[in-house]
């Protein structure tokens, strides 16, 4: 799924945009526990999560994941925002739950990861 | 290739610090790639160096981290001063934790640190006491 189709399906806001518009994202990843994210997610997924703090940027640069969408409302913080900026990673923001969230993509087509990929 | 050790990268890591954890991986995997190494190398040294320092921030008073580039291999080390890992078979569990519910909110303490580091590696050390840990992971190129 690229970014376009993921922001008209979960109605986010573009906080920063490094994705080429063409560039697909395989699998989705929601958790707010950054261990379980260094465990089982892959650099083509896109990270979804409702934690707000630069530990969620080191997470997805680490992992080489270049977007992470928020959920519940959160906006994050400028702390978040400016080390996506230099790290190039794209993000963004709905004001749906994660269960919301997930379902939606899900319907539309985003695959998730199984723990063994 | 021989096992000769060719440069060691250092940071300090501050205790509690949870602005700044993150920046001695982030330093570490910008050095190896500019060294040309594969990118999924990289991707696995730099998650177990992201958990160690994590670790650090977590449970000691401070510490060190070093990234050892050998010809085959690359050795991420962490000496830190603390309590120790009381039980390492425990620590070792996937979801096991004593990490305080503050340091959960902050996205971490879900009981894989030690798990993921063992994951990637292709060796690991813990040398632990009343006074702090040693942690040698090695990574083969």
């Amino acid at each position: 799924m690229i970014i376009k189709e993921i922001v008209d399906i979960v109605k986010a806001d573009v906080l920063t945009n490094y994705n080429d518009g063409n560039t697909e994202l395989k699998y989705g990843f929601a958790s707010d526990l950054m261990s379980d994210v260094l465990a089982y997610a892959r650099s083509d997924s896109l990270l979804i999560t409702g934690l707000n703090n630069p530990q969620v940027i080191r997470t997805v640069e680490m992992l080489d994941i270049n977007a992470v969408l928020f959920v519940r409302g959160k906006v994050p913080c400028s702390e978040v925002i400016e080390l996506a900026k230099e790290n190039c990673i794209t993000i963004l923001a709905t004001e749906y739950t994660m269960f919301k969230t997930c379902g939606l993509l899900v319907m539309n087509g985003m695959k998730g990861l199984e723990i063994d990929d | 290739m021989t096992d000769r050790f060719l440069k060691r990268y250092s940071y300090n890591i501050t205790a509690n610090d949870f602005m700044s954890a993150g920046k001695g991986s982030s330093s570490i995997k910008s050095n190896l790639k500019s060294l040309g190494i594969d990118a999924n190398i990289i991707r696995r040294i730099a998650i177990i160096s992201y958990e160690i320092e994590i670790n650090i921030v977590i449970h000691s008073f401070g510490g060190k981290l070093h990234c050892d580039i050998y010809e085959n291999k690359i050795v991420i080390v962490s000496e830190d001063i603390g309590p120790g890992i009381k039980d390492i078979d425990m620590a070792m569990t996937e979801g096991f934790s004593t990490a305080t519910d503050s340091v959960r909110e902050l996205g971490f303490g879900a009981g894989m640190g030690l798990p993921n580091i063992k994951k990637y590696s292709e060796g690991l050390e813990i040398n632990t006491g009343s006074t702090g840990t040693l942690i040698i992971a090695t990574i083969n190129l």
